[in-house]
């Protein structure tokens, strides 16, 4: 796989903004699911704004989590069930191993997990000698491709279906088509055949119900379903926060997951598993382990600024409407989670100054809160990351980011304070500006780092007089009068 | 709230220094509707610019200048949503640890208006007797729109212009990517942004765009001027100034 660092950012970026395919991709999704979000959720009851009941719900359990987590594993395992608490990513990825090893495990079908692309799976399974296949379509297409998921529900969105038809040619040794009902059939074909002989499932969960001690995976094709009971042993991998409290809180929530996710009022297959098969059940595995990861979770917890961040339900909607994420795609983020959520879930796992362009390189124009299935603050945070950047941080380990540039806006504080020096400044500024290159009257050029902004675009000029001095003159006229 | 008679201006920096001819048309409109107009001397800047770069003790003295500049107003209207929502909302967050100074800019916020939200909402004006003649469409501010919930207030304005036709723009809500240091510091994204938002106001046929807000106003205005497009920008107080 290719390597992922959000430090590429701005060349990734610059890059993907250039891509016309890219945008025609994104474009579709922000048009029909984008929009359809919104709509949908004002479908739900015109009273009141179910996000509202979404994020109560959310916050009392992420409040509560410790307790919810005890009640989850007791559940699961009165079923059964082994469960895992995986405290680093390392972790998750040796009890994985660990599990392969005892059922000599020579392919491993898996899909429909984030977590597993954050902690590097593929990669440890690979290098273990076990072949692991991604089951779920987009997912399929990305591993094929040798690259990495560039949305969080929709893996493969980045490509045509010409691409998908020159990839299966190439790599299925099937003949060339873009018919999507015989691309899918080639995928589906493929894929059986590796689920069939498959020794061990491993996947994500949406949630998960502590009430009930079970995960659900919702999906549109069904592939997990066979991933996830064929096997002799299924492994769940769970992030720590994915967890509702009881089976009321998990409807809540699963509703609005698929409406923000895709516009719909619930997925073609929405699965419950949480133990292994019982001894009058025809199939399920033999085993069964839910491995929950921390991986930096319970230091966001521990942060009331952030711990919001931790409601995500991880659908997606925020992606659909940012107009970054649109013109940069996923794979700009360098990182599994991109995006809105991305820009502030990263920085908080993998490191603030290591991804401080994720969380610089947004507008904060908003649009990702109002989609949000549980009104998730992010511009909030990331304002909050970059004040972290600004000035350091020792809880975080964050180290200021740009002396120059906060020497810059000390001093220009001391100057807005005091409009005299403002006005000797803009009378300076008015000076200096005559030696810019203009055209019709705007400048061409600016110097230093403000050259970003002529790139592309001209800057207005200083006025000949401000408003201030118009505003003074006509008092002064006035009184003569 | 009591309809006010008196109004203290908030020209904020760069309308002051760049675009004081919206400020003056800002003037004028709110002349035209009796008020007495108070402009405080010594404003300067709200300390967004700051505060969105992550420098928020720097924008917490600006905030406290403000503060002190215009405790004493009765209301106070500015032609820009963002440096409202920046009083409004992140005054707060600056000051959430000091009851104090937190009191103080509680009260401020509360009187501290965007000028259409100021007209309609407060005034209770949606005809200002201005006449424009041809047609717009409207961009909607980020802030503006999301952050202070001003979405019809200018569109009820223009509604109202004498020979004015305002044409909608495909997602008028869509950033156009300025986003202050951003657009410097991510010239490239920034601009990808632009070019959908132009792209946009293309497609409407109108040739003229009006918005609330100059920093979008003139971001728009600068790749319109770099690329020599044919689109003219407009701040509503310009329009809303036309002649009676
Ligand atoms: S932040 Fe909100 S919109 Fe974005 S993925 Fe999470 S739940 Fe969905």
């Amino acid at each position: 796989m290719l390597k992922q660092d959000p430090l590429q950012y701005r060349e990734l970026a610059a890059k993907a903004v250039q891509d016309k395919q890219l945008h025609k991709a994104l474009g579709k999704l922000r048009d029909k699911f984008g929009r359809n979000a919104v709509n949908l959720y004002n479908q739900l009851s015109p009273e009141h704004d179910p996000r509202q009941d979404a994020k109560a719900v959310r916050r009392k359990i992420v409040d509560n989590l410790d307790v919810v987590l005890e009640t989850l594993a007791a559940n699961i395992r009165a079923r059964g069930g082994h469960v895992h608490l995986a405290e680093t990513g390392e972790d998750a990825v040796e009890y994985c191993l660990g599990v392969a090893k005892r059922f000599q495990v020579r392919r491993v079908v898996k899909g429909k997990s984030m977590l597993s692309e954050e902690i590097h799976l593929n990669d440890a399974l690979e290098a273990a000698g076990i072949e692991t296949v991604e089951t779920d379509l987009g997912e399929y297409i990305v591993q094929l491709k040798g690259e990495a998921p560039s949305h969080i529900i929709a893996p493969a969105i980045h490509y045509t279906r010409e691409q998908v038809g020159e990839l299966f040619a190439e790599k299925l040794g099937e003949p060339y088509t873009d018919d999507p009902p015989t691309l899918t059939a080639m995928a589906r074909k493929a894929l059986r055949e590796k689920m069939l002989g498959a020794d061990m499932g491993i996947s994500g969960g949406n949630t998960a119900c502590a009430e009930t001690g079970h995960v659900t995976i919702v999906s549109n094709e069904g592939n997990i379903r066979m991933a996830t009971t064929m096997p002799r042993v299924h492994v769940v991998l769970l992030g720590i926060e994915k967890i509702a409290a009881t089976l009321e809180d998990h409807d809540i929530l699963l509703r609005m997951l698929t409406r923000a996710a895709a516009g719909q009022k619930i997925s073609t297959y929405v699965s419950y598993v949480g133990g292994p098969r019982l001894d009058e059940e025809p199939d399920g595995p033999e085993e069964f382990h839910l491995v929950l990861v921390d991986n930096g979770r319970s230091r966001i917890l521990a942060d009331p600024d952030f711990r919001e961040v931790l409601h995500c339900v991880r659908c997606g909607g925020c992606l659909n409407v940012c107009p970054v994420y649109m013109a940069i795609g996923g794979h700009s983020y360098g990182s599994p989670y991109c995006g809105p959520i991305g820009a502030v879930f990263t920085p908080l796992t993998q490191g603030i100054n290591a991804c401080h362009h994720l969380c610089q390189g947004e507008t904060l124009c908003g649009a990702c809160k109002q989609v949000c299935p549980v009104d998730n603050d992010l511009p909030r945070m990331l304002s909050l990351l970059r004040f972290k950047l600004a000035n350091g941080d020792a809880r975080w380990n964050v180290r200021p980011q740009s002396l120059p540039t906060k020497l810059v806006f000390g001093a220009w504080s001391v100057i807005m304070r005091h409009r005299r020096m403002y006005d000797a400044m803009s009378l300076l500024a008015g000076f200096c500006q005559r030696l810019l290159p203009r055209k019709n009257g705007w400048i061409r050029r600016l110097p230093g780092p403000l050259g970003g902004w002529t790139r592309g675009r001209d800057f207005p000029p200083l006025a000949k007089k401000s408003f201030a001095r118009r505003w003074a003159r006509r008092d002064t006229t006035r009184r003569d009068a | 709230m009591t309809k006010p008679t008196r109004v203290t201006l908030f020209i904020q920096c760069i309308v002051d220094s760049c675009f004081p001819e919206v400020g003056e048309a800002m003037v004028k409109v709110l002349e035209r509707q009796g008020l007495t107009l108070d402009y405080p001397p010594d404003q300067t800047c709200c300390g967004q610019p700051a505060f969105n770069a992550g420098y928020r003790d720097e924008a917490a003295r600006l905030a406290l200048h403000y503060l002190d500049v215009f405790e004493h107003a009765e209301v106070i209207v500015c032609p820009s949503g963002s440096c409202v929502n920046m009083v409004r909302h992140h005054y707060m967050e600056l000051f959430a640890k000091d009851p104090r100074l937190l009191e103080r800019a509680k009260k401020v916020a509360a009187k501290t208006f965007e000028f259409t939200e100021f007209l309609v909402d407060v005034l209770g004006v949606t005809d200002v007797g201005a006449t424009w003649n041809g047609e717009v469409t409207y961009h909607d501010s980020c802030h503006l729109l999301r952050g202070l919930g001003v979405k019809d207030q200018p569109r009820t304005l223009l509604s109202k212009v004498r020979g004015l036709t305002l044409v909608e723009m495909t997602r008028s809500d869509e950033c156009c990517g300025f986003g202050g240091t951003f657009s410097a510091k991510y010239p490239e994204i920034s601009e990808a942004l632009l070019e959908t938002k132009l792209a946009n106001i293309q497609a409407t046929g109108t040739g003229a765009v009006v918005g609330c807000d100059m920093g979008c106003l003139m971001h728009m205005q600068g790749m319109i001027r770099r690329r020599e497009l044919p689109i003219s920008v407009h701040h509503i107080a310009e329009i809303l100034a036309g002649e009676e």
